[in-house]
C-alpha cells in the first residue's frame, strides 16, 4: 500500500511537472491518468520493493553523488585512451568480479553501475559473478579493488 | 562580479566540457577496433557528454520547468543506457562475436590469438 | 555559445553515421544508430535553447523515450528474429 501510494504521489507529481497547465479539468485529467496507471500497474503485479525501491531512497541520495563523481572520473581516463595515438592506448580485457550484495535488485544497481561507468561493461551475470569486459587495464585494477561493490552493497542497505 | 555573469561562465565551460566528451565519443566509436571497445566509447558519450551538456542547459534554464524536464531526460539516460548497452553486449556475446582482448604477454598485435581464450 | 554545442553535436552524429555505414556487424550498426539517438534528443534540447523555444524539450524526451524502445526492439529482433514472445528453447526471457 506504501508503494502504492508512492508511486501515484510520483506520477501526479512527474505529471504536474511536466504539463506546467493547473486549470481544474486539465488536473482531473492528470488525476484520471495517474488512478488507471496506478490501477493497471497494480494489476500487473510489479509494484514492490523491486519495481518501486522506497528503501533505497535516502541512502541513494549519498550512493548517486559518488557515483557521478566516479563517472565524472571515469570520462576523462576513457579520453584520454581515445585521445592516444596508437594501439597501446588500450588493453581490452575480461575479469569476473564477485559481488557481495544480497538481493538481486542490489546486484543488478552494481551491474549497472559498472556500466555506467565509462571504461567498464557488464556482460553477463551468472550466479552472483559479474562478466566484465574493461577498456584499459587501469579500469580493471579500478574496478578490482572493490569500492563500487562496498558502496552497492553498502546502499541496499543490509549491512 | 555579477551572479548572473558567473553562472554564464559556468555553464559556458560545462556546454563546451560536453562538446568536447561528445566528439571524443564519436571520434573513439570510429577509432577502436571491434564493437566491445566501441561500446566504451558510447559510453561516453552518453554519460559525459550528454551529463556535462544538461548540466550546462540546466544553468542558463535557472529554476524553472525547462529545468525539471532537462533533469528527467538525465535521469532517463542515466536509467535507459546501461540497460541498452548491456542487452547489446549480451545479445552480441550470445550470437557468437568474441571480443578482441589484449595479450598480456607484453606482444602486441591484434589479439585474433588472445580472443580464443574465453 | 548553443551554436558550438550544435556543431559539436552535427560533428558526432556524422562521424557516429560513418561507423553505422562501416559496420562491420550488425551490432555495430545498432550502436552506432543509438549513439546517434542519443545525439539527436541532445540536439533538439540544444536547438530548443538556441531558438528560444524550450518547449522542443518535450520533444526531445519523447524521442528519448522512443529511441529506448527503438534499439531494444531491434536488438530483440535480431537476437530471436522476431519481436513476439520468446521461443521455448531460449535461455533467456523477454528482455
Amino acid at each position: 500500500m506504501l508503494h502504492l501510494i508512492s508511486l501515484s504521489t510520483t506520477l501526479f507529481g512527474t505529471w504536474l511537472l511536466m504539463s506546467g497547465h493547473y486549470e481544474p479539468l486539465i488536473l482531473g485529467f492528470g488525476v484520471g491518468s495517474t488512478l488507471f496507471t496506478v490501477i493497471v500497474v497494480h494489476r500487473m503485479d510489479v509494484v514492490d520493493h523491486e519495481g518501486h525501491p522506497l528503501h533505497l531512497s535516502l541512502r541513494s541520495l549519498i550512493y548517486f553523488p559518488w557515483l557521478a563523481w566516479e563517472i565524472v572520473k571515469a570520462n576523462i581516463d576513457v579520453a584520454r585512451a581515445v585521445l592516444t595515438p596508437g594501439s597501446n592506448a588500450i588493453q581490452p580485457n575480461i575479469m569476473k568480479v564477485p559481488t557481495s550484495q544480497k538481493s538481486e535488485l542490489g546486484q543488478v544497481i552494481y551491474a549497472n553501475s559498472i556500466t555506467l561507468t565509462p571504461g567498464t561493461v557488464t556482460i553477463d551475470l551468472v550466479d552472483g559473478e559479474l562478466e566484465i569486459h574493461a577498456l584499459t587495464f587501469a579500469a580493471r585494477d579500478g574496478l578490482a579493488t572493490g569500492e563500487m561493490d562496498r558502496r552497492a552493497s553498502w546502499l541496499e542497505g543490509v549491512g | 562580479m555579477d551572479i548572473s555573469v558567473v553562472i554564464d561562465i559556468a555553464s559556458w565551460a560545462l556546454i563546451i566540457a560536453g562538446s568536447v566528451f561528445l566528439v571524443i565519443g564519436g571520434i573513439g566509436a570510429l577509432r577502436f577496433p571491434d564493437f566491445f571497445t566501441r561500446q566504451h566509447a558510447a559510453g561516453i558519450t552518453d554519460t559525459g557528454g550528454a551529463g556535462f551538456l544538461i548540466a550546462g542547459l540546466l544553468l542558463q534554464g535557472g529554476l524553472s520547468l525547462v529545468s525539471v524536464k532537462l533533469i528527467f531526460i538525465l535521469l532517463f539516460f542515466f536509467f535507459t543506457s546501461p540497460t541498452a548497452t548491456h542487452a547489446l553486449a549480451q545479445a552480441a556475446l550470445s550470437s557468437g562475436l568474441k571480443p578482441k582482448l589484449h595479450k598480456t604477454s607484453g606482444d602486441q598485435g591484434d589479439g585474433e590469438d588472445a580472443s580464443s581464450k574465453i | 555559445m548553443f551554436a558550438t554545442a550544435t556543431i559539436a553535436l552535427l560533428v558526432t552524429i556524422a562521424i557516429t553515421l560513418v561507423r553505422a555505414f562501416l559496420g562491420p556487424t550488425v551490432y555495430d550498426r545498432i550502436l552506432a544508430i543509438n549513439m546517434i539517438g542519443t545525439k539527436t534528443v541532445l540536439l533538439i534540447a540544444v536547438l530548443g535553447f538556441l531558438m528560444g523555444r524550450p518547449e522542443f524539450l518535450d520533444i526531445a524526451l519523447v524521442y528519448a523515450l522512443i529511441n529506448f524502445i527503438g534499439t531494444i526492439a531491434i536488438m530483440k529482433f535480431f537476437k530471436y528474429s522476431h519481436l513476439g514472445l520468446p521461443h521455448s528453447g531460449d535461455d533467456l526471457g523477454d528482455l
